[in-house]
Formats: structure tokens, C-alpha cells, sequence
């Protein structure tokens, strides 16, 4: 009888296997097809090109934050200094204006790619664990940002750095959309068809195999946190040009949070390995919806708080790997 | 002859020194202040110190047994948060009820993020991140996004925070008393070495049998525990309890165990390093109090500037040790 039961479960085993394999691969993508049917149907002016629009213009920041994250953690690290790098390449570009938009920009994209291949530095040269040298970077970067302008808002009137936040090609596709786009792209050309990828992903999955093997781990290391705090400054000034002024206190604030949690929820297992671009991009769409969805239906933010939570639990414990 | 005896010493000095990282900057850091502002080295001073530090410090003590074990728990902040309304809530129920009941419930939900770790095995980082909302969003529930005054006719729950025991602080006193009893409990009972044993390999103490699984998850409850404490105490002194409080504590929390040289790694660290730095960062917030003209932004440069010299000075120190 016993084993009747045992043989019974183990067929059960069998066929829920293939039926596992598939709720871990497209588990997220079901939640987030489902959070924008179930909205389209139940909140009003859900289902709106405008309303499409404004998700996508807001989840751009953590988007960007969360693609550069998703490399970092697939190397087996983790960057919570991004906020604080957003705000000072924010308040960088915001005080060189005089120089020109692009200019200010790039070097406010060049200040960010700094402190980020500073942490790179640290991680490869020193061994100090990720977590605590950008740890640092968020206290002190935050505060060099902060002592810039006095901690006080620097407002600007400069149209052709505001187009970065305001632009529609055509009228219609918000720039921050394309921008995101080709970030997207980017980014999964980098992750699944460059030897670069490659080497991330080996040394998220076992660091001194990969250095045995004759990866450079050292210049890789300080090129995946570079890269990280470029998306980070990226999106510092998308958000700068959006509201034509740049606040050293308020800028970035969590957004390392969002980020990561966007990351885990698309999949990429955060003790490194295998980098889940879509699925970053569809964590983060997740949160962004749900936040939204739970604003349209006036409900109060903390509700989502909790909802966040629910789902980030969930969708990692869905996906985690079970062979591990 | 004597200029081996030199090279030892030094040797030995230096070797000293890069052991005790933290306390060699608490050192510089108290001599520094306590020559440059003559109201430093007063009792007064000192004991508002210790009271204001006592807070992330119990904190601190929750998340060094967290990283003893190699864990993290991003959700104490939240819990702080949480113990606090609900302490202000039931200030009106007698001290008691306003002190444990708070506790007890941080302390549940650091059960959670104990089975969500070990049962789910979802990696701490995670699951402790999302508690850290979830728990925040209960906060702003329950009080419907405002804060909670304490009763006024509860004097005894005011002077938890606002109190003196010959002359100090209560919630110093608590501060160090708890700092003394982790110290013993990490040394001489068995929960300690089994704490520390999951933190320096996981994989062998579950080999010699150890219930690593019941382990970590007493840390979190632990951690829990002592954020619900700080929360009440942060209740006492405000005189209300506010659904904002404790956000990003975490992070102030994790930085004086890195100061105190507890490795994140798990394994190696110990609650007196914690307290220092703890006092360090009370210090430097204090010192910045004092000068007063000096743009308080720079606090954050030179503490995460300090913070990065003690990580690397440790980090040289691990790299000896292995060698």
C-alpha cells in the first residue's frame, strides 16, 4: 500500500516536472500578462495608449538602474551605490550646463563611470565583498552629491537638456521609451553575444574556475561596476532632464531596492550565474504596473508595498533553481 | 640584535593595529574631538552620545548575529518602524504591554524572514528585502500613513527612553547590557558556536549535525527582536510612533558591524566590535553637531570615507590571515 502511494507520487513528480520547468520559465512573464489583463478589464482608463505611455516613462529610471544591475548580480555581485551615483551625475550635468548639454551630460556620465570602476577596483584589487565597498560609495557618493550644491534643488531652464525628459518622436513616443529600448537591446546584445557576457556569467558561477580559465577577471570586474554606474548616471539624467532640476537629497532614493528586486523577480539568481535580461525587464514592468495600478484605483501606495512584497517572494520561489 | 627586536616590535604593533582597525579610529576619533571641542569629554555629552547611538546599536547587535551566520536582514528598519506605532498604539495598555507586545511581533516577523530564508530558501538578501517593504506597507497601513502619539498618562513608557539609572541613560544602559549579554552568548553557550559555525561553513556543520536550518532562523528572530526593542525606545523618546522611522537604518546598522570588523562572510566577528562602531558613528554625528557652521553633508563623505579605510585595512588583514 505503502509503496502503491510512493509510485504514485513519483509519477505525480514526473509530469508536474515538465508542468515546474514551465511555470520557472515563464512564471513571470504569467504574472505580468496577467496584472495587465486583470487591470485592463477592472481599473478604469487602464487599458489607454496614454496610460501605456506613463508606465513606460516612469519605470525608465529603474529599468536602466536594474539593467545594469542585472549584469552585476549575474557576476555573482551586487551595487546598492546606484542611487547615490544617480544623484551625483545628475547634480554634475545640472552644474556644468554652462559647457554645453552634451558635454555637461557626458561628463556627468563620465563621473558616474568613475566611482563605478573605483568600486570595480576595490572588489578586484582589495577582495572587499561587493555589498560593503558600495555600501561606502552610497553613504559618501550621496553626501560629495549632496555638498555640490549645498543640498539645496537646482532648478534649470535649458530646452535642449529638458528634451531628454519631454521629447515625443512623432508626437507620440515618449523619448524616454526609445532610450530605454536601445538600453534593452544593448544590454542583451552585451549579456548573450559578447565574450564579455560570457565572462560575467562564468564568474558569477564559479569565480576561480573562471580566473583559472584565463578570464581577466581583474579589468572585467571594474568594466561590470563601470558599466552598472553608467546606467545609473543614464538614468540620473533622464530623470534630471524630466523635471528640469536636479535634487541631490531625493534623487535616486531606493531606487538600488527597486532595482534588485526587479532583477530577482525576472529570475537572475542573486548569487550569480545565468543574466535574465527580459526577464529584469519584465520584473521591472511588474512593479511598475502594480504601483500604478493600485495609484489608478486610489488605493493607498502602502498597499502596493505589500503586494511588493508578496510578489517578489513568490516569483523568486517559483523560479529559484531547484537542481541547487 | 636590536634591530630585530625593533622589527618585531613594530611588527607586532603593526600587526596590532590592523587587527583593531575600529578601535584605533575610535581612539583618534575621541582624542580629536576631545581636544577640539571642550564640551566633549563631559559626562553629559558622553551619555547622550551612547543614548543616541543606542538604538541602531541594538539593531546593530540583531544584524551581527544575522552576519555571523553569513545572512543579512534588510527588514530591520521597517521593523522599527512597525514595533514603534504599535508600542504608541497600546501606550495607553500599561508599560509592559507597550514594550513586549511590540517585541514580540518584530519578533514573529523575523520568524518569517527566517522560514522564508531557510524553508523557501529564498537568499536572504531577497527575502529580508522583501519584508523590508511588506513590513513597512503594514506600518503605513495601520496607522493610515500618520503618526501615533503616545499616551500622555503613560509616564512610565516615557521614561523608557527619557529615564536615568545612577545617572545614565536607560536606553544606554539597555545598549550595554545587551552588547554584554551577546558577547557571553556568542563565547560560552552552544547557540553561539553553533551561530558561528554556520557562518564559517554551512555545508560541514550540517555534516556534524547541527540543525543549521533552526539556527538561522533564531538570528532573524533575534534581529527582529531587537529592532522591535529599538523601535519602542524610539517611540519613548519622540513620543510618538511614526510609520517614516528607521528608513534606512539598515544600512547604518550593517555599516558599524563592517566598522567593528565582523566579516560579512560569516564566521568571524564579535558584539564589542559592533559597539565601537556604533560609538564611532555616534561620534562623528556628534562632532558635526558641535561645529555647527560646517556643511553637515560632509558627515556622509567622511563617514563612508572612514568606513572604506577600515574595510580595506580589514581586507589586508583577511588577505594575512589567509596567507
Amino acid at each position: 500500500m505503502q509503496q502503491n502511494l510512493e509510485v504514485n507520487k513519483q509519477d505525480a513528480k514526473l509530469t508536474n516536472m515538465h508542468y515546474k520547468e514551465l511555470i520557472r520559465k515563464y512564471g513571470a512573464l504569467a504574472v505580468l500578462i496577467l496584472l495587465i489583463v486583470v487591470n485592463s478589464v477592472f481599473t478604469p482608463n487602464f487599458a489607454n495608449i496614454n496610460t501605456a505611455w506613463n508606465i513606460l516613462i516612469q519605470v525608465s529610471t529603474v529599468m536602466l538602474v536594474a539593467l545594469g544591475m542585472t549584469v552585476v548580480i549575474s557576476s555573482g555581485g551586487i551595487d546598492i551605490s546606484v542611487g547615490a551615483i544617480m544623484a551625483v551625475a545628475s547634480i554634475t550635468a545640472a552644474k556644468l550646463l554652462g559647457l554645453g548639454v552634451l558635454p555637461a551630460m557626458l561628463i556627468g556620465l563620465l563621473v558616474a563611470a568613475c566611482f563605478g570602476a573605483f568600486a570595480g577596483f576595490m572588489v578586484a584589487h582589495f577582495k572587499i565583498q561587493p555589498i560593503i565597498i558600495t555600501l561606502t560609495l552610497m553613504i559618501s557618493v550621496r553626501g560629495v552629491a549632496q555638498v555640490m550644491n549645498n543640498s539645496q534643488l537646482l532648478n534649470f531652464t535649458e530646452p535642449k537638456f529638458s528634451y531628454f525628459g519631454l521629447h515625443r518622436f512623432f508626437g507620440i513616443i515618449p523619448i524616454q521609451v526609445v532610450i530605454m529600448a536601445v538600453a534593452i537591446g544593448i544590454i542583451y546584445f552585451v549579456v548573450k553575444r559578447m565574450t564579455f557576457g560570457r565572462y560575467v556569467e562564468a564568474m558569477g558561477d564559479n569565480y576561480h574556475a573562471s580566473r583559472l580559465s584565463g578570464i581577466n577577471t581583474f579589468m572585467t570586474t571594474i568594466a561590470i561596476y563601470a558599466l552598472s554606474a553608467v546606467m545609473a548616471g543614464g538614468a540620473g539624467l533622464l530623470e534630471t532632464a524630466r523635471l528640469s532640476a536636479a535634487d541631490a537629497n531625493a534623487i535616486g532614493r531606493l531606487v538600488e531596492l527597486d532595482a534588485i528586486a526587479a532583477v530577482a523577480v525576472g529570475g537572475t539568481p542573486l548569487n550569480g550565474g545565468k543574466a535574465n535580461v527580459i526577464g529584469t525587464v519584465i520584473g521591472a514592468l511588474i512593479m511598475q504596473i502594480l504601483t500604478v495600478a493600485v495609484n489608478m484605483n486610489n488605493i493607498p501606495y502602502s498597499y502596493a508595498l505589500v503586494l511588493k512584497s508578496i510578489i517578489i517572494i513568490v516569483a523568486v520561489y517559483i523560479q529559484r533553481d531547484r537542481t541547487a | 640584535m636590536s634591530q630585530l627586536v625593533e622589527k618585531i616590535n613594530s611588527k607586532s604593533i603593526k600587526g596590532f593595529l590592523k587587527g583593531q582597525g575600529a578601535l584605533v579610529a575610535f581612539a583618534v576619533l575621541f582624542v580629536l574631538a576631545s581636544l577640539r571641542y571642550e564640551q566633549f569629554l563631559t559626562f553629559l555629552n558622553i551619555s547622550n552620545i551612547l543614548r543616541q547611538v543606542s538604538m541602531i546599536g541594538l539593531v546593530g547587535i540583531g544584524m551581527t548575529f544575522v552576519i555571523l551566520t553569513g545572512g543579512i536582514d534588510l527588514s530591520v528598519g521597517s521593523m522599527v518602524a512597525l514595533a514603534g506605532v504599535l508600542a504608541a498604539n497600546l501606550s495607553g495598555q500599561g508599560m509592559l504591554v507597550a514594550i513586549l507586545v511590540p517585541i514580540a511581533v518584530t519578533a514573529l516577523l523575523g520568524l518569517v524572514n527566517g522560514l522564508v530564508i531557510t524553508k523557501m530558501k529564498i537568499v536572504p538578501f531577497v527575502a529580508t528585502l522583501a519584508m523590508m517593504m511588506g513590513i513597512r506597507g503594514i506600518a503605513y497601513i495601520s496607522t493610515g500613513e500618520v503618526s501615533v502619539r503616545v499616551d500622555k498618562l503613560s509616564t512610565g513608557f516615557t521614561q523608557l527612553a527619557r529615564g536615568f539609572v545612577f545617572n545614565i541613560p536607560i536606553p544606554a544602559l539597555i545598549f550595554v547590557l545587551t552588547v554584554i549579554a551577546a558577547s557571553i552568548v556568542l563565547k560560552y553557550s552552544s547557540f553561539g558556536r553553533h551561530v558561528l559555525a554556520v557562518g564559517g561553513n554551512e555545508e560541514a556543520s550540517k555534516m556534524m549535525g547541527l540543525n543549521t536550518n533552526k539556527i538561522k532562523t533564531m538570528v532573524y528572530v533575534i534581529s527582529g527582536a531587537l529592532s522591535g526593542f529599538a523601535g519602542v525606545i524610539l517611540a519613548s523618546r519622540l513620543g510618538a510612533g511614526q510609520p517614516v522611522a528607521g528608513e534606512g537604518w539598515e544600512m547604518t546598522a550593517i555599516a558599524s558591524v563592517v566598522l567593528g570588523g565582523t566579516l560579512l562572510s560569516g564566521g568571524v566577528g564579535k558584539f564589542s566590535g559592533t559597539f565601537i562602531g556604533a560609538l564611532i558613528i555616534g561620534i562623528i554625528t556628534n562632532m558635526f553637531n558641535m561645529q555647527g557652521n560646517i556643511n553637515t553633508w560632509w558627515q556622509n563623505v567622511l563617514m563612508g570615507a572612514l568606513l572604506l579605510v577600515v574595510v580595506v585595512i580589514q581586507s589586508q588583514v583577511a588577505k594575512h590571515k589567509k596567507k
